[in-house]
């Protein structure tokens, strides 16, 4: 089980390489990427940040939780931070089980934690020049001055 | 005592730093390093009670502060 934050682009070949196991029946392949548009507002591209050192320990709990809850065999989770293009994968997880199912359950709960508690923050750019720090707890999803 | 506070994104910009160093009074907790921390020039932009850690784990505003912490004031999260 690996959980990193990294500042490179994502090779998803090489985390798939990594769950490879006899064992393994379904792997999981999650790939979060830069969407064009968020909010209503064109979006040109994403910086990540994150605090490195918690980040990097709350994604390995989740991961471990992940893996007791849904007895999984492996567990690989890359977060990239840094400057992002549209269409570039911000977040990768893999998640490898003798059985789809579980495999499925696995993958969804990693990255619905990870939304809710890893601090990780994005700052939009937008096609008229300005950019956002994104405030998913705010009652319009993008617009906080700050 | 000295307690070292860290700022992200959009509180660092709001304050124009990402780290404050805080001398604090024996026994003082989270709830009092934010206090000072929002007299700071454009710290009035953060929340009077926001997320924060204490050394890496997240914890509530009246957690005490013991001398060397490191406290992260945590804006909302949006990883993904």
């Amino acid at each position: 089980m690996r959980a990193s934050i990294v500042s490179r682009p994502l090779d998803v070949g090489a985390l798939l390489a990594e769950v490879r196991h006899a064992g393994v029946g379904a792997i999981v392949t999650f790939i979060g990427t830069v969407r064009n548009v968020n909010a209503g507002r064109a979006v040109t591209g994403i910086e990540y940040a994150a605090y490195v050192p918690m980040a990097e320990q709350e994604l390995r709990r989740i991961v471990e939780e992940a893996a007791s809850r849904f007895g999984t065999i492996d567990i690989v989770v890359e977060h990239r931070v840094g400057a992002l293009e549209l269409g570039e994968a911000s977040v990768a997880i893999v998640v490898a089980h003798p059985h789809r199912g579980p495999a499925y359950e696995a993958s969804r709960y990693i990255i619905e934690e990870l939304k809710r508690r890893v601090p990780i923050w994005k700052r939009e750019s937008y096609v008229d020049g300005t950019r956002e720090w994104v405030d998913p707890t705010a009652p319009a999803a993008v617009g906080q001055p700050w | 005592m000295n307690v070292t506070a860290l700022l992200f994104a959009s509180y660092a910009d709001a304050l124009g730093r990402s780290t404050v160093a805080l001398t604090l009074s024996p026994g003082a907790t989270v709830l009092d390093a934010i206090e000072q921390i929002r007299e700071l020039p454009g710290g009035a932009l953060l929340p009077a009670e926001p997320l924060v850690a204490v050394n890496l784990n997240f914890a509530g505003v009246n957690e005490p502060l013991a001398s060397g912490d490191e406290l992260a004031i945590i804006p909302p999260v949006a990883g993904g």
